[in-house]
């Protein structure tokens, strides 16, 4: 929150319009976010919410055009992201900020062996012969489980849950301090994702990552991350840590999610879906974002966006149903 | 980011047509070919076939441009710029009329092939490889020279000779559009192939299919001016260009115009027509998009 | 009507020729499905789960077995009459993007069924009953004549729900209906399907890798492994007492979006083995922690060890 912290990332107040010919899309509305060093972060919320547009605006990664950073400020370990020469963001990318993309079949080239596209990264980074680097390239293979032997092979020869594991090895070829990974277990079958989920627990507490998880899941957020945020139309609308959010979860679009999902242990509970569908981006309305789906939502909803109230110093939340006094008692349950 | 959900109301078409509106060489092409097709309506209405595109009269034989005669005139004595604007009737109903009937050839054979694949497949391509192995112009003159010289028989040789191009394309088309999901649910509510090719298959495989066509009537006009030229085109004293090109020939030292003009307007087809292709091609693109 | 269950797979078999050999995509797989209830099938990526649902429609031809359909084996019906029985039998696609044809209005697409099949032949008929199957399955009537790519992912699967409405057939293959879908809308087509089936006593087939969705929605489950069902119980059987070790790391698996309670996990080593010319064995056997060496020399059957609970694993022999 102060603006001389060394966090790994502080977003303040980004907003991002992509300017398209169907109108202007807003992606992201003053949206706040900040990982401490060495914490996870899960940044949840549905397609078109703005999750991938925030990992992207942290690389500096936004198609433009048609996408414009509108205003406010990313920090990443104290730099400012948005002023920085576009040689000096090369160096960061990579070095000490690297992504993991939702699709491992895309994000590889077909053509190269998975030695050499992870040494090319390393050899980008770092001092030393072509060797040095497909060792170093071997290495990073037997970390996420891969014989290194099997360095010389094509992505084709791997299967989806291994391409992902090559593409894991890749992003932490040159030890970055913070890992952003989108959707990285999407396209993975659930026992393999449950492999490469403990995989990604135990690089980062061996090499004190930071991270952030984008993942529509909160089942996932349960099982890596420290702290959570609700991202919803472009804008965090609730954060906290897992207890926060999981047991006092207060806004009405964080407990819709939870009764959406499916309960294991009681099948016979009834689902509750979210009425309705996102606003649309082009056209948001002038009070809160999610007024028009809110069960409990009242007129000054329509007309106001919401205020920050902080139930205690990890947990805030944006809705008018709360204010100071009535924020520690249970206002809605599920 | 999903821009699904922000796409504003409106049809395939339209939505197409805007996209070809922001490529300025596509838009150029179209205007240029919107007046060809217009000039080539409205020739046969305004010109008098016998008494102005025909009619020789040596008095006025081999005249530069001037105010009179645009174009000048050609040795006997007509009126050049008549004779070109009157030539692209010639050359575009003739280019529409061939690439048409090879499209429906090639409709059937390319979307046969492609739906059905295996066997089918296997011969209909096969047979249309012998075509290509063939040189289309050489086609077209060992058609011609066998069934004689007349606007019909270049029709068929020259929609021979395009039928293998549209084959191929067509069945890559269908073979992309055949694997979609809507199509095995066609089949799931029990539609019939004949239908599921004609309603689900070829609308959406359209859009190479049009570019293709657009391509091919610039390259049908090129190859008629050329057999034209070679004197196995367009029966005289009809005006087309390649045949016009080809007197202008003996003359071309002393009176250069005359085969300046045809060629202009040979040149200003196929350049419109290849950048409106080119054109739609990026603008059908869904990847573009 | 009769008694007997509304479909019969027997020894349901489908392979697929490829350069590298034959690839086995079903084999073997036997179960029965009665009126009005739910079967879900689970498995993951490659394991011929939806390749079973499209075996049994006849989208694919079966290359062995028989599929008993009210008593009669359809594998053995002509084209014709498959046409005909596939009013009946219908599957709401998983993709609502690639299974609707983006050239076709919504009216028309849901007008469709109809049509082919000759069921109503006047128009203003016609254009009454896809209105009705729009408030059926929830779609504004607004929407009649817009094209699909202005919809969001839950409408057009509303669309794909009312197409495979209109020809009321008894039996629907839900190929993944959600696993394409933000959990919220999820959650309402999930909830839509639920009422349909009590509305209009449908049964399903329900193919999902999402174990926490075929809980909520099943009766039955099957649990499918590279091309084999290896066991099939009563939901609530299944999640209390799993017992193929692969239906136990599966279930351990799944991310439970809940603070306590967690599960401990069982996590498999290797990959999942080659469907292509598979060996004699259990086709686990490879990444099995409790494997021995009969379970890589021979196939073990499915044996049923309790009233409805079928496994196909040696470890029950003991």
């Amino acid at each position: 929150m102060s603006a001389n912290t060394t966090n790994a990332v502080d977003i303040k107040n980004l907003s991002v319009e992509f300017r398209t010919d169907s109108g202007i899309v807003k992606a992201l509305n003053n949206l706040d976010l900040s990982i401490a060093h060495g914490r996870t972060l899960g940044l949840v919320g549905e397609t078109g919410a703005g999750k991938t547009t925030t990992g992207l605006s942290l690389l500096r990664l936004i198609p433009s055009p048609p996408g414009v950073i509108t205003s406010g400020e990313i920090f990443l370990d104290g730099k400012d992201v948005l002023t920085m020469s576009e040689k000096e963001m090369q160096s960061l990318r990579g070095k000490y900020v690297a992504m993991i993309f939702q699709d491992p079949m895309t994000s590889l080239d077909p053509v190269m062996t998975v030695e050499d596209q992870i040494a090319e990264v390393i050899a980008l980074h770092e001092e030393g012969t072509h060797q040095d680097a497909i060792n170093h390239a071997r290495e990073m293979l037997e970390l996420v489980g891969i014989p290194g032997a099997r360095g010389n092979e094509y992505p084709h020869q791997f299967s989806g849950g291994m391409k992902q594991r090559v593409v894991i090895a890749m992003a932490l070829a040159c030890n970055p301090k913070l890992l952003i990974a989108d959707e990285p277990t999407t396209a993975l079958d659930v026992t393999i994702q449950a492999q490469v989920l403990e995989m990604m627990k135990g690089l980062r507490e061996k090499y004190d990552t930071s991270m952030l998880m984008i993942t529509h899941d909160l089942g996932i957020v349960a099982e890596i991350c420290d702290e959570v945020s609700i991202i919803y139309a472009g804008h965090v609308i609730e954060h906290g840590n897992l207890v926060d959010v999981f047991e006092n979860t207060k806004h009405p679009y964080t407990e819709g999610l939870f009764n959406s999902l499916p309960n294991i242990e009681d099948r016979q509970a009834e689902l509750k879906p979210i009425k309705g569908l996102m606003p649309d981006p082009t056209n948001l309305p002038e009070g809160c974002a999610f007024c028009d789906r809110c069960d409990y939502a009242k007129d000054i909803c329509f007309k106001q966006k919401p205020a920050r109230t902080w139930r205690n110093e990890t947990h805030y939340v944006e809705c008018h149903l709360y204010n100071e006094k009535n924020i520690g008692e249970k206002v809605i349950g599920r | 980011m999903s821009k699904e959900n922000t796409k504003k109301s409106q049809s395939q078409f339209m939505d197409t047509f805007k996209r070809l509106c922001r490529n300025k060489s596509a838009v150029l092409g179209l205007i240029i070919v919107v007046m060809l097709a217009l000039i080539a309506i409205l020739s046969p209405v305004i010109y008098d076939y016998d008494t102005q595109i025909i009619k020789t009269n040596y008095s006025e034989a081999l005249q530069a441009p001037s105010g009179a005669h645009w174009f000048g005139t050609d040795e006997m004595g007509r009126d050049i710029f008549n004779r070109v604007m009157y030539g692209s009737t010639t050359s575009l109903s003739i280019g529409l009329i061939t690439v048409i009937v090879a499209l429906c050839g090639g409709l059937v054979l390319g979307a046969a092939a492609g739906y059905y694949g295996g066997k089918v497949d296997m011969i209909i391509m096969r047979i249309m490889d012998i075509f290509l192995a063939v040189p289309g112009t050489l086609l077209a003159i060992c058609i011609v020279a066998s069934l004689g010289n007349s606007i019909m028989n270049l029709v068929i040789a020259q929609a021979v000779s395009s039928i293998p191009t549209f084959s191929r394309v067509v069945r890559g088309a269908v073979i992309t559009a055949r694997d979609a999901e809507y199509v095995e649910a066609a089949r799931a509510i029990g539609a019939k192939d004949a239908r599921i090719i004609f309603k689900d298959v070829l609308p959406n495989s359209l859009a190479p299919i049009i570019v293709q066509t657009t391509l091919q009537v610039a390259s049908v006009i090129l190859s008629i001016a050329g057999l034209s030229f070679i004197g196995l085109g367009i029966p005289a004293p009809r005006p087309e260009w390649g045949a016009m090109l080809s007197a202008s020939r003996a003359y071309i030292r002393d009176y250069s115009y005359m085969c300046l003009f045809p060629g202009l307007a040979i040149m200003t087809t196929i350049l419109s027509l290849n950048l409106l292709g080119d054109g739609l091609r990026d603008a059908l693109d869904p990847r573009l998009r | 009507m009769s008694n007997a269950p509304l479909l019969e797979v027997k020894n349901l078999k489908k392979y697929f020729n490829t350069p590298r050999g034959l690839l086995h995509a079903v084999d073997d797989v036997t179960f029965t499905l009665e009126r009005g209830k739910t079967l879900g099938v689970v498995g993951e990526s490659g394991c011929g789960k939806s390749t079973t649902g499209r075996s049994i429609l006849r989208l694919l031809e079966p290359t062995g077995g028989e599929v008993l359909f009210e008593g009669q084996d359809i594998t053995k019906l002509s084209k014709e009459e498959m046409r005909a029985k596939r009013k009946d039998m219908q599957i709401i696609f998983q993709d609502p993007y690639s299974s609707i044809n983006p050239r076709k209005t919504v009216g028309q697409i849901i007008a469709d069924p109809l049509e082919i099949n000759n069921i109503i032949t006047d128009k203003t008929q016609k254009e009454k009953r896809v209105r009705e199957l729009m408030e059926i399955v929830g779609l504004a009537d607004r929407l009649y004549g817009t094209y699909p790519h202005e919809l969001d992912g839950g409408r057009r699967q509303r669309i794909g729900i009312a197409r495979a409405l209109a020809l009321e057939p008894k039996f629907i293959v839900c190929d993944e209906p959600v696993s394409a879908l933000d959990v919220s809308i999820q959650a309402q087509i999930l909830n839509l399907l639920n009422q349909l089936q009590k509305d209009m006593g449908l049964t399903y087939m329900f193919i999902t890798h999402d174990l926490s969705v075929v809980n909520h929605f099943s009766d039955d489950i099957a649990v499918m492994y590279l091309g084999r069902l290896i066991e099939k119980a009563p939901a609530e059987e299944l999640f209390a007492n799993p017992t193929h070790p692969y239906t136990q790391a599966l279930l351990s698996a799944i991310p439970i979006p809940q603070l306590h309670n967690r599960r401990e996990r069982i996590l498999l080593k290797g990959e999942i083995t080659s469907p292509i010319n598979p060996p004699k064995a259990c086709r686990f056997a490879q990444r099995c922690p409790y494997a021995t060496d009969r379970c890589r020399s021979e196939e073990p059957g499915l044996k049923e060890i309790k009233p409805g609970h079928f496994v196909a694993c040696f470890l029950t022999d003991n």
